[in-house]
């Protein structure tokens, strides 16, 4: 493997864990409750556009504007999971799907209006620097933004796994019944749910806007980008989300190097209907 | 249809026949604009009633039509530009390439059981794959467009799809009255219960011995064959095709408003549907302007909101609720 190859994929994995950490919040989301977020993408862009107005305002780096960002979107997933999505849990898929492509021509035109169509760029100090290893140049940016994703996502884990109220929600996913049998306020652990997912995109986006510059018609394209790795990953497994960005991350930088920057998610869809056919569950996805 | 016909009471026959009538009169005192309304109001019932022949009855979600309505309007606006063949002709070629892109798709969704928000997600990759490969063809012109010529010889006669507003109209009208007619009589037809069976209890319809494959297949191929027409008309009205709009997950997600919005698996919810949002959208942009409101996304805000104030509201659709209201006895269909 020549070295400019090995320099593409680590840029790839790299991008693909921020990648990763925003499908996560997708996972997470359709893993406990079962509602699909066809606004994914759409609230990432949001959360890109928070970054980039704390960074001109307030000048503060994106890396510790994600604290605050994805504390706001943890509550912005409470309230909305406890006003307009509540009703829809156990409904028909295509009524929460109208329900959410409602919500995301809502917000990514709210974002067009306020905004504008422009790309809107975080100009960092150190945008250009590079780690040098041997070899490699690593871009400064996408190391730290992908070492900020690994640890929002080791702290979701954690959570999970060693809290009362992970355990909980956990209860809530593998069964709903049981779950509530036992005295657990679904109503409350879902809404804590949905602000956890919205807490995963808020703090991609902060990290997505140091490595794309922000504009509404991102949206679309980060909603695909996130399905299409939850579905590789395998839907609701977390690990998975991880992996199966880190895979769309590496196979977009490898199209986009030696095929064509424009058909690089052409790769992603042909890898998306691949896994589907072959294996439907995900990689990592326990069962369908 | 003549069924469903006798069973409607007086009041359903005459609502329909007046409806008809006013829509085959309208050009005598409609404007072109108004008429322009009108045309996208049958275009998106017609395609709403192919996108509801296997979403509301046999409850397959797709949001890849964009797919067949592209490959429908490229196969035959490629005919007419680069071989000259019309598309009354190409119409024959464009059907059968968009039914084989959807019998592919539902070949390998329902032979690997893929289902539910995993079909609908193949669907999409399936559309957005073709979106880019089409951006890189170069014979359609790629993501530069292909255009359809008004001054070569013979592009305004109606042979060549081709002229004023008054024929796109009537081309509309009878694409949406002859699909309307269509679902009607699948409705009632063995293959029909056959597919509200698959829908309502796959594993119940297979013990009485129905092939669940075969009923979807024939679903997605009518379907996907109804949508390739759709996009003939598309083609031939538009005289432009971008493959970043024709087969753009919004293409897909708009043709399916109507009948959600209508009612799925009914018979007039797509057309109903097309009559509420359509008009809508329009009018809304019509006060926009008279307003002197120069906001580009206001008007699609507007419209997500009425979308999730409709589907909190009326989940089963507006159709099933109007037809009680008006008393017809059509709310069953």
């Amino acid at each position: 493997m020549t070295a400019i190859t090995l320099n593409v994929i680590v840029q790839g994995v790299l991008t693909g864990l921020v990648y990763g950490l925003m499908a996560l919040g997708l996972s997470v989301i359709f893993g406990v409750m079962r509602v699909v977020n066809f606004a994914h993408g759409e609230l990432t862009v949001v959360a890109m556009y928070a970054a980039f107005l704390l960074f001109e305002m307030l000048h503060l780096e994106p890396l510790i504007a994600l604290l605050p960002i994805a504390a706001a979107f943890f509550g912005i997933g409470y309230l909305l999971q406890r006003t307009l999505i509540s009703p829809f849990i156990g409904r028909a898929e295509h009524e929460q799907f109208i329900l959410l492509v409602g919500l995301a021509t809502v917000i990514v035109n709210g974002v067009l209006l306020i905004f504008g169509p422009d790309a809107r760029p975080i100009n960092l100090p150190y945008s250009f620097d590079s780690y040098a290893i041997g070899p490699l140049f690593i871009d400064k940016v996408r190391v730290l933004a992908a070492v900020a994703a690994l640890a929002v996502a080791a702290a979701l884990f954690l959570f999970f796994r060693y809290t009362r109220t992970g355990t909980a929600i956990r209860a809530c996913a593998d069964n709903l019944t049981g779950a509530a049998v036992v005295g657990l306020n679904v109503k409350q652990l879902y809404a804590v749910t949905f602000g956890l997912g919205l807490a995963c995109v808020g703090a991609a986006g902060s990290l997505m806007a140091t490595i794309a510059d922000a504009s509404p018609g991102l949206s679309q394209a980060y909603t695909l980008l996130a399905f299409t790795i939850v579905i590789i990953g395998g839907l609701g497994s977390m690990m998975g989300a991880l992996v199966g960005g880190i895979l769309i991350g590496v196979s977009e930088a490898l199209a986009g190097f030696y095929i064509q920057p424009s058909m690089k998610s052409m790769f992603s869809f042909a890898l998306l209907i691949i896994v589907l056919v072959l294996r439907p569950q995900g990689l990592m996805g326990r069962r369908l | 249809m003549t069924n469903i016909w006798y069973h409607t009471n007086w009041r359903g026959k005459a609502i329909c026949l007046l409806l008809l009538l006013a829509f085959v009169a309208a050009p005598i005192v409609a404007d072109r604009y108004l008429l322009s309304v009108l045309i996208l109001v049958f275009y998106f019932a017609y395609l709403g009633h192919a996108w509801n022949l296997l979403m509301g009855f046999a409850g397959q979600l797709s949001l890849g039509h964009a797919l067949y309505l592209g490959l429908g309007a490229y196969t035959a606006t490629a005919l007419w530009t680069l071989f000259g063949v019309g598309p009354w002709i190409g119409v024959f070629i464009a059907i059968p390439v968009a039914a084989a892109a959807g019998m592919l798709v539902g070949w390998l969704g329902w032979r690997f059981a893929i289902e539910g928000v995993y079909f609908a997600l193949l669907t999409i990759a399936f559309a957005e794959f073709t979106r880019i490969g089409f951006d890189h063809l170069g014979i359609t012109g790629a993501s530069a467009g292909l255009f359809l010529s008004v001054s070569s010889e013979g592009a305004d006669k109606w042979w060549n799809l081709g002229g004023g507003p008054l024929l796109y109209y009537y081309i509309s009208l009878i694409l949406a009255v002859a699909a309307t007619v269509l679902v009607a009589g699948l409705r009632q037809s063995s293959l029909g219960y056959r597919w509200l069976a698959v829908r309502e209890d796959p594993e119940a319809a297979q013990a009485v011995g129905i092939n669940i494959f075969r009923a979807r297949m024939i679903a997605m191929l009518i379907s996907s064959s109804m949508t390739a027409v759709g996009g003939v008309f598309y083609g031939f009205y538009y005289r432009n095709l971008f493959p970043s709009q024709v087969f753009d997950i919004g293409r897909s997600i708009e043709l399916i408003l109507a009948p959600i919005i209508g009612g799925l698996g009914t018979i007039f919810g797509p057309v109903v549907g097309a009559i509420i949002l359509t008009p809508l959208g329009e009018g809304l942009t019509g006060l926009m302007q008279s307003l002197g409101i120069n906001a580009p996304g206001a008007k699609l805000i507007f419209y997500g909101i009425m979308l999730m104030i409709i589907i909190s509201l009326r989940p089963d659709g507006v159709w099933p609720w109007l037809a009680r209201q008006m008393g017809l006895n059509g709310s069953r269909k």
